[in-house]
């Protein structure tokens, strides 16, 4: 993968929010001061008038965005995951996500990919939080592609959003021709029979390398991208684990109630086989370079290969 | 309608919180009381509302951000005519149409879900900024406890309020001085609560009675033609208004009355429906 293109998420969402903000006039972008951290600063250059810096008061830019929503607006809520998701969760969950309004969120630098500023803006937890709130779709797009996809659904779909990007730049994946967006269906990147890889953001491009490593050892592993945390895709993943028998989870977030706990929650239902859930292990993240944190973290091709191999 | 009018009806608003907490045997009526003039107010004179098209693109709104006291905003609603009033008594039974706390949902004429403090003002002024944006005449109104002050959020708001100068916001502070854990300069002071507006760049209006028609009138009637700044109506109010037993004590903020209470609290309010 190394001579792929890579381009951060968030880049992304800041260059999707300036095709749909030319499309849709009702289009607003809120943020807290962080324009442009979050790039939706490229969406308050090209509209100025419909860019409303909160300033640092995240709850209070999640109480604006929900009471514009219900005059008719249809507002991007912008700060790191760990503001979103963590400081203004109830406001979230109350006066947005219980009325079912029409919010999108967009939670950039989520993951510990946010490298050197360390463990208190690296947001582990956020998939987990906001996924148990009633009607919340919960997205998480593994690239350029995916994300600038994700935010034209979001835009084009009634109801409360969670999206997921993140500051590190990541592979491009999915630019091909037969490439769809559809919420709540996951993709099946590469057929296999010995196991499954289910991954989701920055991990879907390293599951894509573990494969790679896998098949030189003879193991033939199923690769699913799964871009929708809720509504989850559970009819492919437990078709897939039926076939395999062997399930692997693999996310930048806690491997406490994210993708690896919906996973196992869907499967336990309809499905029950072994699952190793990879991601951050119940620890806070740390400071450095976020290619070195992603390889100690073990979120890369190489982590994900070595913790398969070692499980099976 | 006339202030002899709008005072008969904050009555009728009264009883309409007695029934209904007493049906529910539970729910908030001390601050629905003390907030029952400033309701009927609001949606019997002061807002631009239409009780058959609740939905009104164009209708002024109304966000109550001290939730807990949904049964005087119910009240109201229901005497105005967005529902019948046979549904005050089935507030907050399983599958009611009237929850513990507004919800938009279930109930016509919400604006806005709220219940959880702090939140409601930062919707309204979203709200406030969506009419200043889309050159929309319509203004929107927001309640707050003077306990609910104490939640930094509504400070959040405000600054974002007195920074975009919305002045089609009116903010309305009902200074009851009683919360749950005591009176409100005992459990944490929110006083000089004036200057603090003041201070986030609003145009502070103090009414000395916010039980008293006229004096809610003439504040309206400044805060709607001030310009350039939000509006904070500060109104000193009595808790348990109009309930002999009720009024001023803390023990009925969210507490409901039993059959003899409802009994001696209907007898008072008609009593007072009497007299005027």
């Amino acid at each position: 993968m190394t001579n792929t293109k890579k381009i951060a998420t968030r880049e992304s969402y800041g260059n999707a929010l300036v095709e749909l903000g030319a499309e849709y006039k009702n289009l607003v972008v809120l943020d807290a001061d962080l324009a442009s951290a979050t790039k939706t600063g490229m969406f308050k250059k090209a509209f100025p008038d419909r860019h409303i810096d909160c300033g640092i008061a995240e709850c209070d830019m999640m109480g604006i965005a929900a009471g514009l929503s219900t005059c008719g607006a249809i507002p991007f809520a912008s700060t790191f995951a760990m503001f979103a998701a963590g400081r203004a969760f109830e406001i979230v969950r109350n006066s947005i996500g219980y009325p079912h309004l029409n919010v999108k969120i967009g939670a950039t630098h989520a993951g510990i990919s946010v490298g050197e500023d360390g463990a208190s803006h690296e947001c582990n937890e956020d998939i987990a939080l906001m996924r148990t709130i009633p009607g919340m779709t919960v997205i998480v797009p593994s690239d350029d592609v995916e994300a600038k996809a994700a935010v034209r659904a979001a835009v084009e779909t009634e109801g409360p959003f969670y999206l997921r990007f993140g500051r590190f730049g990541v592979p491009v994946i999915n630019d091909n021709p037969d490439y769809k967006f559809e919420i709540g269906k996951g993709v099946l990147l590469r057929e296999g029979t010995d196991l499954t890889i289910v991954a989701t953001g920055l991990c879907v491009s390293s599951a894509l390398d573990a494969a790679d490593k896998l098949a030189a050892d003879g193991v033939s592993a199923e690769v699913i991208n799964i871009h929708t945390i809720k509504p989850l895709d559970k009819e492919l993943i437990a078709a897939s684990a039926k076939k395999t028998g062997k399930v692997v989870t693999a996310e930048e977030h806690s491997i406490i109630g994210g993708l690896g706990g919906a996973v196992c929650e869907a499967l336990s239902e309809t499905c029950p086989v072994p699952v190793l859930r990879i991601g951050v292990k119940d620890v806070f993240g740390e400071s450095g370079p976020a290619a070195e944190l992603i390889k100690k973290y073990q979120l890369d091709g190489d982590g994900i290969y070595g913790q398969i191999k070692a499980w099976l | 309608m006339n202030t002899r009018e709008l005072k008969k009806t904050a009555n009728e608003v009264r009883k309409g919180i007695i029934v209904a907490t007493h049906a529910a045997k539970s729910g908030h009526p001390g601050g629905s009381l003390s907030a029952a003039d400033v309701f009927t107010y609001l949606y019997f004179q002061e807002m631009n509302i239409d009780p058959k098209n609740p939905k009104d693109p164009d209708r002024d709104r109304f966000v109550l951000s001290k939730g807990h006291t949904a049964p005087g905003l119910y009240s109201t609603l229901a005497l105005r005519g967005y529902f019948p009033t046979e549904w005050l008594e089935r507030l907050r039974h399983t599958g009611a149409e009237l929850q513990g706390h507004p919800c938009m949902e279930h109930t016509p004429g919400i604006d806005q879900n709220t219940g959880s403090l702090g939140q409601g003002i930062a919707t309204a002024v979203g709200m406030a900024l969506y009419a200043k944006m889309n050159n929309k005449s319509f203004r929107t109104y927001t309640l707050l406890g003077d306990g609910e002050i104490e939640e930094g959020m509504v400070w959040e708001a405000a600054m974002f309020a007195g920074h975009r100068k919305l002045d089609n916001l009116c903010v309305i502070v009902d200074n009851n001085n009683l919360q749950i854990d005591g009176s409100v300069d005992e459990v944490c002071s929110p006083y000089p609560i004036d200057e603090k507006f003041k201070a986030f760049n609003f145009h502070v209006i103090k009414v000395a009675d916010g039980n008293d028609m006229e004096q809610l009138a003439a504040a309206f009637e400044e805060a709607r033609n001030f310009k350039g700044m939000p509006s904070a109506i500060i109104m000193k109010t009595l808790k348990g208004k109009g309930v002999s037993f009720m009024e001023n004590q803390v023990a009925w903020h969210g507490t409901a009355p039993n059959d003899e209470q409802f009994k001696i609290a209907m007898e008072d309010l008609e009593k007072i429906g009497e007299a005027l």
